[in-house]
């Protein structure tokens, strides 16, 4: 009976291990300063985490089909300088278009959404068309994202300069309260309630896994791959633009190196969370553990006064151990 | 039995680069019958049935289905046809639960307004409904990672039935199932005939097929030999109709006198369930031994577990007599032990270096010189004897090995371990997908060796090839070893019994 006990501890323990870790590292931070467990911490992480978040989502659909997308920090930068260079006050000194009448809101933001579903849709074409590995294809089209937004950012009378001045209207996006809610974190937790819905409730969420787990099976069961592919990269493109729109308005500004290697964060989270190296598994739930785990990092270590550097070394020791204790689960002798 | 045919392929042909897979195959199917497909390994029996499914294009021929010219191009129009398979490699998606991987590419769909969700409660009802009907017990929800192999055989059966198919291909779908559940199949595949369901039936089990089929077509070498009714067939005459082929002067003539034994293996067992068990057998200095089964006999299993790839859970080994421990490849090495793996591309070559580099690599180490670089006119000195002594027809030892005929790739991995100065040669298919003529120079090297004293296991799927080569041939069924032959005495009939000892 004891035994039994204890065995059903280790296979609690293993299956939640991410959610435990989490726990574990607010009790740590919380140890040393107990002013860390407050409303105000916990706005602020969520606060920082809600692009992230979005981010990692897209992120986690292509993971889960065993892809990966080296190009979503770039379509961010691309989405932020877009949709920030339509959206400055009338009375802005350096406007990036000096003559520009005042747009609706939703038409410079759904531009640069746009955006990021062209560079997915072209990642997803030629992932499924032309089968050139993911890795390889976002390589390529991440270069070309960053080359176009340079461009763009360079266009006079703007010549490279940082752009600011943004609408009130458009910031309240990101900085905006509703009650004591910040916006940004409403609008995270409905992309991640929708994506746990799609990945829990819907064929297109199993069909994901499925070509994940085994491409053969999801093939013989007359699902059709390609298209599929291509859908889900131009998602995940789209949850990249928006995260960008996102990340302009929450900041107040935008520039072309906007989003630089937030893929690898958004990667990190999703292994820590779960996700499988070689796809067909992860859950959103871990995902959001995996993007909190190094939000609370972030903001944790910097509340207790360790050296922002310190940072960099946790996390790195973060991502081995969390993934080489979760891989356990799979590892099977040959 | 119906006159009328339900499924005509006429005159298949595929061809794969260097292999004429399909030549000219015509296969007619009746309404409501059980038609066996035979052949021996690599015949062509699964390339057609994937011809069949749309997993592959035919190079040319027609299918026609209830006399319509039809055209299949994916799973997805075979499936909307009317054709469903069960797959002989299993497809299962390991950590998804049984009703999704069932209804994979078909969820049941509940509409909330304009939105669709999959309905996982009609999705578990459909799934129990189904399991029961067929009497099979599994869980719905239960994950398939943790179902065992046999499980995860009858789930896909259940899968391919519950598509409501005209015609149900079923390509080795005993392979992992007890004697109790392949009685379940036939009773379910009855039941399906009654139901006016045509079932394409592969099996490699002739009792199997004399049992249930009510036709046969035979094929070999990617050629249809014929089709017969089942009752005017018996085990001997299927087994000579598919090995039947001339053997004169493929092999050179060997003057080999085995020695004394070299390597003894007692009681070897995997530490994977499916695998070997108690396998004992010795081989001899100077001696070919063959080894011969079926698909799926755990041949290269067992002798990947030798060289120390694999885990084994018993079992002892002796090398001239005394017990050693090999647990990687490097013991095997330093045992004087060489293997020849099965897929030459896959684990063999490797493409993009030179013929050199992919000669002297699995022994570079000995090329190290004082100042830690690599004395390469020794290396070059050796490889050029290694590759001259086996004829490698290669026009520099720069050349890239992926460019060399498959024949001369063979010959580069059989000098990359001369040059370890093995003693005991493991060679898994040393003759798979190489050519005629190179095939002979093969089994020069392979007769070579063995005069000059060294101890060759040669794996083969080829009968001929056994027959023509081996001393002794050690024949293995489902794990286990079904009997040590005579070389010289042995015929394919009796090889291919005792590969079918053991199954039901």
């Amino acid at each position: 009976m004891r035994t039994e006990n204890i065995k059903k501890t280790t296979e609690f323990v293993s299956q939640n291990f991410i959610y435990i870790f989490l726990l574990m590292l607010i009790a740590a931070i919380a140890t040393v300063n107990p002013k860390f467990l407050s409303l105000t911490t916990l706005r602020d992480i969520l606060l920082q985490s809600s692009t992230r978040v979005i981010i990692a989502i897209g992120m986690f659909c292509i993971l889960l089909t065993g892809g990966v997308d080296l190009g979503a920090g770039r379509v961010i930068g691309l989405a932020a300088v877009l949709s920030a260079s339509m959206l400055q006050t009338p009375d802005y000194a350096r406007r990036f278009f000096p003559n520009l009448p005042q747009l609706p809101l939703w038409l410079p933001i759904a531009i640069a959404i746009l955006a990021g579903i062209s560079v997915g849709l072209l990642n997803g074409i030629i992932i499924s068309r032309f089968s050139v590995p993911p890795f390889i294809a976002t390589l390529g089209t991440q270069v070309i994202a960053y080359g176009i937004n340079s461009i763009y950012f360079d266009l006079p009378p703007n010549n490279s300069q940082p752009i600011g001045g943004l609408r009130k209207d458009f910031t309240f996006l990101g900085s905006g309260l509703i009650g004591s809610i910040p916006i940004i974190v409403i609008i995270a937790v409905i992309i991640a309630a929708i994506a746990w819905v799609v990945f829990t409730r819907t064929s297109f969420g199993k069909y994901t896994y499925a070509i994940g787990g085994n491409r053969q099976a999801a093939e013989v069961s007359g699902i059709n791959v390609k298209l599929m592919l291509l859908l889900i990269y131009t998602i995940a493109g789209a949850c990249f633009g928006f995260a960008g729109v996102l990340e302009a308005a929450r900041t107040g500004g935008a520039t072309n190196n906007y989003g630089f290697m937030y893929e690898f964060d958004a990667i990190s989270a999703c292994f820590v969370g779960g996700v499988s190296t070689t796809g067909g598994v992860g859950t959103v739930p871990g995902v959001l553990a995996g993007v909190l785990i190094f939000g609370v990092i972030n903001y944790g270590l910097t509340f207790i006064g360790i050296n922002p550097y310190w940072q960099y070394i946790l996390k790195g020791i973060v991502i081995v151990v969390a993934v080489s204790i979760d891989i356990r689960k799979y590892l099977a002798k040959k | 039995m119906s006159d009328e045919f339900i499924l005509e392929m006429n005159n298949i042909s595929k061809e794969f680069p260097g292999v004429k897979a399909l030549d000219d195959v015509t296969l007619k199917v009746r309404k409501g019958t059980i038609h066996a497909l035979v052949g021996e390994n690599g015949a062509g029996k699964s390339t057609l049935m994937k011809c069949l499914f749309g997993i592959y294009k035919p190079d040319s021929g027609e299918i026609v289905l209830n006399k319509n010219h039809v055209e299949i191009n994916s799973p997805i129009d075979a499936l909307k046809l009317g054709i469903s398979m069960i797959h002989q490699e299993l497809h299962p998606v390991p950590y998804r639960n049984v009703m999704e991987n069932i209804w994979l590419g078909r969820f049941p769909q509940r509409k909330y307004g304009p939105l669709n969700f999959v309905d996982h409660k009609k999705m578990y009802d459909d799934t129990k409904a189904l399991l029961k009907g067929l009497n099979i017990d599994i869980k719905p929800n239960e994950k398939v990672a943790n179902l065992s192999v046999s499980k995860v055989q009858l789930m896909e059966i259940a899968k391919a039935i519950s598509y409501d198919s005209k015609i149900i291909i079923m390509d080795e779908p005993t392979s992992s199932l007890t004697e109790n559940e392949v009685e379940h199949l036939f009773k379910i595949i009855n039941d399906l005939k009654k139901r006016g369901v045509s079932i394409i039936y592969i099996s490699h089990k002739m009792e199997e097929i004399l049992k249930i089929a009510d036709e046969v077509t035979i094929m070999r070498d990617g050629k249809r030999i014929g089709t017969w009714s089942a009752s005017e067939l018996n085990i001997d005459m299927i087994i000579s109709k598919m090995v039947g082929r001339d053997l004169t002067n493929r092999f050179p003539k060997r003057y080999n006198v085995p020695g004394k034994v070299k390597m003894k293996v007692e009681n070897f067992t995997s530490s994977m369930p499916n695998s070997f068990k108690n396998i004992s057998f010795e081989v001899r200095e100077g001696e070919v031994l063959g080894v011969g089964g079926l698909v799926g006999a755990q041949r290269t299993e067992l002798i990947e577990a030798i060289f120390g790839l694999r885990s084994v859970q018993s079992g002892e080994i002796f090398i001239n007599g005394e017990k050693v421990n090999i647990k990687s490849p490097i013991d095997a090495k330093k045992h004087k032990i060489a293997l020849l793996t099965e897929d030459r591309r896959l684990t063999g070559i490797i493409p993009l270096m030179s013929v050199l580099e992919n000669t002297s690599i699995a022994n570079i180490l000995k090329y190290i010189k004082p100042n830690l670089l690599l004395d390469s006119k020794k290396m070059r000195n050796d490889v050029t004897q290694a590759v001259e002594m086996l004829r490698v027809k290669t026009p520099s030892l720069n050349k890239v090995i992926k460019d060399l005929s498959g024949g001369n790739q063979q010959k580069v991995l059989f000098a990359r371990w001369l040059l370890t100065e093995p003693e005991i040669f493991l060679l898994d298919e040393p003759t798979r997908g190489i050519d005629v003529g190179a095939k002979f120079e093969i089994y020069t090297i392979i007769a070579d060796l063995a005069k000059q004293g060294k101890s060759i296991i040669m794996i083969s799927s080829e009968m001929p090839e056994l027959l023509g080569m081996s001393d002794r041939i050690m024949v293995m069924c489902e794990g286990r070893l079904s009997g040590i032959i005579d070389g010289n005495k042995a015929t394919e009939e009796e090889i291919m019994r005792l590969a079918t000892r053991f199954i039901a």
